[in-house]
């Protein structure tokens, strides 16, 4: 049985969509999204514990050979990715039973509940397979999920902001389909560890170059790195909370976990570095993530939009470990992706509390709930101080990190650069801590009680672990420079 | 298994729980922390412990020696005291603040590298900062978290340079650069409010509440003397610095008419004594330092609380007005009287013992200059303390009637008193506590007749100078000045030009930054190129152009 715990990671959650689609009521379909959340959780743990203990593990679909047949790899890499998903599925599944009684109507709640399925399947398969148009697979079964989910949104925006997300995610997951195309020309396999093996002997050079810039940017469509993350505000802004607390937790991070694959399994960091400008390009929008997107944050009058503009900032921070190439990088980045997810999803979740007692995000809406939802707007400002990167939160390690992996590449300019950009985070975070602390309530407001237990506990476990994670970095940390090792260890 | 837990943790832990908790139990908590952290103080073992590795530092969170014993002991008292003494305190940011404050205070004592010594000092500024905001004068906090945020960069820069080689003891600060060494420096004499960054002691601590200000006089300047003691020992400059800060105490001292800006620059003054101590080097003088911080600490907490208790009376402090409450507030008054005369080191209280070996140190180390600045400025507290108060009593009804506080507020008061005093009348009983100072005699005639002699002879300088010394300023210009005047209007001044020119320079630049804003917003907000909805067209295009630049770059 344990030996069939990859594939048991993507069954699971497969077959509770078809359950919750099946079962019709909001009842039992949430009590099976939750049973599978746990599941999932368990099972990550459980691939965790065997990858530290035996190393990487390597799970071959109906027995056929990699070659041939698809298979599903669990190493270093990964583990933190199904760590991320699985631990995200079970405390943010807690979260859902209000939040999306609340915002969907009562005959579609099932339906949600099996897209979130399906999207967190596809996540899921995306971080496990080996198998580059199994990838592709799973990424459209994750994507079409998500469409469905945010079209739910209550907002009619949310349409729009589904279809445009389809066009784009459409667009990239053909780049993607495409590059994987010229790599099966080139190699003749679509077993990620066998085109890495033979890329090298490969002859067809201009091939595997296309092949590359068409995966990576196909991919980074779905990073949403800047300039192409212009789906994405508008996405998590009208989605409803829960798809945004998910999406936002874990969505772009498998995006990233597949760009560290390609440029560092697959392609190899000195192919990727030298044969085309990757790394001066990805640190250039990097930064204008950092930057631009940041500055846009500040002058957001929608909170879920303000945290999705910082998402695509702190998006910027990831790519960024990747594009340094060194070993503080990666291992900076990494972290970033766990560090970032404990941050925005419990940023998310209390913006969603909010929603939940007052129907609205509006900015103006948030003055003085400090004493309103006094536990809600705690862990809101210490995600916030997270995002901000002040030291004993989540987010100075990951930026401790990129910083050591900016001045070991030589680049001190790069890690005053990482500074300054915390300065802006530091603008738009402040502006919600001053409404909410520091304005009084206004007189005409209705009152508001704090949030339910149910959305307030897995809010608060993720703020607590931003904190403890801040102090307590061997986890974190450990799991990504493990990573970085295998990485750098030629470990495929 | 104790050995491993910093003093520090049970307040920090306090302090969490204080925002949580509510009354009685909050109270209970508080109080329970405080005595946990004396607790540990008094029974850490002398050796390392509390090791953690973080970010790939080894820290040690738990090393004690003599001199960290004192120190940890003079800020548990004063915590204890401090909590007690605000258990009246209903303001509940005050508490949380006074808790994490307490625990960083202690965290630095006790930190065994320098990687948990900054954190600390950071944690420190925090506190303190919170405990000026809840004082509720929001414009002094936000110029006191500025100076802390200053002073903090300045540490951490410092630290940084300081273990760039990848050792962080505190041992790496001796052999460490030029820069680093001079950055931890200015770090540690902004925060020990050494002469010229003397200001914002003056400036914050008296619009603090009547319970915040025990805490702010106790902690931030002393935990600065315990650094430069680890960090720079026998730094001769600190002779230097130490010297002005004890002239600049003295004489904003003699002429501020305000109880609790008195015991400020008071703080000013006793702190740059330590200085001159630290800065002298020999083992006798550090332990002198230390001593006299750990005197002062005691003495000049329970001043403030007596101060407080005026406050919350009257409203106000100020020296003449101070008369009425003799007869009505017989407690606070005896224990301000005690308070200055340990002050000025008058024979039998805790600043005789202090100033006694502070004496010897210096006089043996044949530091002739600073033994001297060390006589006058105990003639110049005895001058601010004592004679210039007792003469500028009013005598005359008070605004309202007046009684001493409670019994939770008198109580620390009169302990703290009763320790000056049994420090002052055994003084053995502390002294053979601390290697070195145990062979000093302190209660020798000698002693005795010299510190009177000079006692009288500033009396007498009183008596001939009364007419300049007892008015005192009508306002006090310090050097923060230079930049709460707004500069422009200075320099108007200076050029003599008149200020309307300088008005519309001014006005000028305010309208390019208003337009650099509102470019920026044009830019980057909802409207703005990169914060509106773009058509979906127009993202396709610009994939699109990635991937085409991309491929590009490729073939080039």
């Amino acid at each position: 049985m344990r030996e069939h715990a990859p594939v048991l990671m993507v069954v699971v959650p497969l077959f509770g969509a078809v359950l919750a689609a099946l079962v019709r009521r909001p009842g039992p379909a949430f009590a099976v999204a939750l049973a599978c959340g746990f599941a999932v959780a368990a099972l990550a743990i459980d691939l965790a514990v065997a990858v530290s203990a035996g190393g990487p593990i390597s799970y071959r679909l109906g027995g056929w050979a990699p070659d041939v047949g698809i298979e599903y790899r669990v190493d270093a890499l990964n583990v933190p990715i199904l760590l991320l998903l699985g631990v995200t599925a079970a405390v943010a599944t807690v979260y859902a039973r209000r939040s999306v009684a609340s915002e969907l109507p009562v005959g579609r709640v099932a339906w949600f509940y099996a897209l979130y399925l399906l999207c967190l399947t596809g996540l899921i398969g995306i971080a496990l397979t080996n198998d580059a148009f199994n990838a592709f697979v799973f990424l459209e079964i994750s994507s079409l999920a998500t469409y469905a989910m945010i079209a739910l949104g209550r907002d009619r925006r949310a349409l729009v902001a589904a279809y445009q997300y389809l066009i784009i995610g459409t667009i990239g997951a053909t780049f993607y389909v495409i590059g994987v195309g010229f790599l099966f020309l080139a190699t003749g396999t679509l077993n990620l560890s066998l085109i890495a093996e033979r890329l090298g002997e490969a002859e067809a050079a201009r091939a595997v170059v296309t092949g590359l810039a068409f995966v990576l940017v196909g991919i980074a469509m779905k990073v949403a790195l800047f300039p192409l993350h212009l789906w994405l505000p508008n996405a998590y802004a009208y989605a409803p909370s829960f798809a945004t607390v998910f999406l936002g937790a874990t969505a772009t991070k498998v995006a990233v976990y597949l760009l560290f694959r390609y440029v560092f399994s697959v392609f190899g960091a000195a192919f990727v570095f030298e044969a085309l400008p990757t790394g001066a390009l990805l640190i250039a929008l990097s930064l204008a993530a950092a930057f631009g997107a940041s500055t846009v944050a500040i002058f957001q009058s929608d909170v879920k939009r303000l945290l999705a503009y910082s998402s695509v900032g702190q998006i910027g921070y990831a790519t960024l470990g990747l594009a340094l190439g060194n070993a503080a990088g990666l291992t900076g980045g990494l972290v970033h992706l766990l560090n970032h997810a404990m941050m925005k999803g419990a940023a998310f979740m209390a913006v969603g509390a909010v929603v939940f007692r007052l129907g609205t995000c509006r900015l103006e809406a948030f003055a003085g709930l400090g004493r309103a939802m006094p536990a809600t707007m705690a862990a809101l400002t210490v995600a916030g101080l997270g995002l901000i990167g002040v030291p004993g939160t989540a987010g100075f390690v990951s930026k401790w990190y990129l910083i050591k992996g900016a001045l070991e590449a030589g680049m001190p300019w790069l890690a005053l650069l990482i500074v300054a950009s915390s300065i802006l985070a530091l603008l738009y975070v402040g502006r919600l801590v001053e409404l909410i602390w520091l304005r009084p309530r206004p007189a005409d407001a209705a009152p508001v009680a704090e949030a339910p237990l149910e959305l307030l506990l897995p809010t608060l476990a993720l703020a607590a672990a931003t904190i403890w994670f801040g102090l307590d970095t061997r986890f974190t940390a450990g799991l990504a420079q493990a990573a970085t090792v295998g990485l750098f260890g030629g470990a495929r | 298994m104790i050995e491993a837990v910093s003093p520090a943790l049970p307040l920090l832990l306090g302090a969490a729980l204080a925002v949580l908790l509510r009354g009685r139990a909050r109270d209970a908590v508080s109080v329970a922390a405080a005595v946990a952290a004396l607790g540990l103080v008094l029974l850490l073992p002398d050796r390392e412990g509390g090791r953690i590795g973080w970010l790939g530092f080894r820290l040690v969170t738990v090393a004690v020696d003599p001199a960290a014993r004192l120190f940890g002991a003079a800020f548990a008292i004063a915590a204890l005291a401090g909590i007690v003494h605000a258990l009246a305190q209903r303001n509940p940011l005050e508490r949380a603040a006074a808790l994490l404050y307490a625990g960083a205070a202690l965290g630095i004592v006790f930190a065994g590298d320098l990687v948990t010594f900054t954190i600390f000092f950071e944690l420190l500024a925090v506190g303190s900062t919170l405990v000026v905001w809840s004082g509720g004068r929001r414009a002094a906090a936000l110029r006191y978290a500025a100076v802390h945020a200053f002073a903090g960069a300045l540490l951490i820069a410092g630290a940084a340079a300081a273990s760039a080689g990848g050792v962080t003891t505190f041992a790496a600060v001796a052999e460490a650069g030029p820069l680093a060494r001079g950055l931890l420096l200015a770090g540690l004499l902004v925060n020990a409010g050494a002469f010229p960054f003397s200001f914002w002691v003056a400036d914050a601590y008296p619009k603090a509440s009547w319970s915040g200000a025990v805490f702010l006089s106790a902690f931030t300047t002393k935990a600065a003397v315990y650094g430069l003691i680890r960090l720079f020992p026998g730094e001769s400059a600190l002779v230097v610095f130490g010297a002005a800060t004890v002239v600049y105490g003295a004489i904003y001292a003699l002429n501020t008419r305000d109880l609790r800006a008195l015991l400020s620059y008071s703080i000013v003054g006793q702190v740059g004594i330590m200085l001159m101590a630290v800065g002298t080097g020999s083992a006798l003088a550090l332990a002198a330092a230390a001593l006299h911080a750990f005197a002062h600490v005691v003495y000049k907490a329970m001043m403030m609380m007596a101060a407080g208790g005026l406050v919350d009376a009257q409203g106000r402090t100020p020296l003449g007005a101070i008369g009425p409450f003799r007869r009505s507030m017989p407690v606070t008054a005896l224990v301000l009287a005690i308070g200055a005369l340990a002050l000025s080191g008058l024979p039998l209280t805790a600043g005789f013992v202090s100033k006694s070996a502070l004496s010897a140190a210096l006089g043996k180390e044949g530091a002739a200059f600073a033994w001297f600045l060390l006589t006058a400025s105990s003639a110049a507290t005895f001058l601010y303390a004592v004679c210039r108060p007792l003469l500028l009593i009013e005598t005359g009804a008070a605004a309202r009637p007046l009684a001493d506080p409670s019994p939770s507020r008198l109580a620390p008061m009169v302990l703290l008193a009763a320790l000056t005093l049994a420090i002052g009348f055994v003084p053995a009983a502390l002294l053979g506590r601390i290697p070195g100072t145990g062979a000093i005699a302190v209660l020798t005639p000698d002693h005795i007749v010299f510190q009177l002699a000079v006692l009288a002879a500033a009396a007498l300088v009183l008596l001939l100078a009364r007419a300049v010394i007892l008015p005192g300023a009508a306002t006090l210009h310090d050097i923060d000045s230079l930049w709460r005047t707004p500069l422009w209007r200075v320099v108007a001044r200076w050029l003599g030009r008149p200020v309307a020119t300088y008005g519309r320079a001014r006005a000028g630049v305010v309208a390019v930054l208003r337009n650099a804003l509102a470019g920026l917003e044009r830019q980057h907000g909802p409207q703005g190129a990169l914060g509106r909805n773009w058509p979906t067209g127009s993202m396709a295009l610009s994939a699109a152009i990635l991937l085409g630049a991309t491929l590009l770059l490729a073939y080039i």
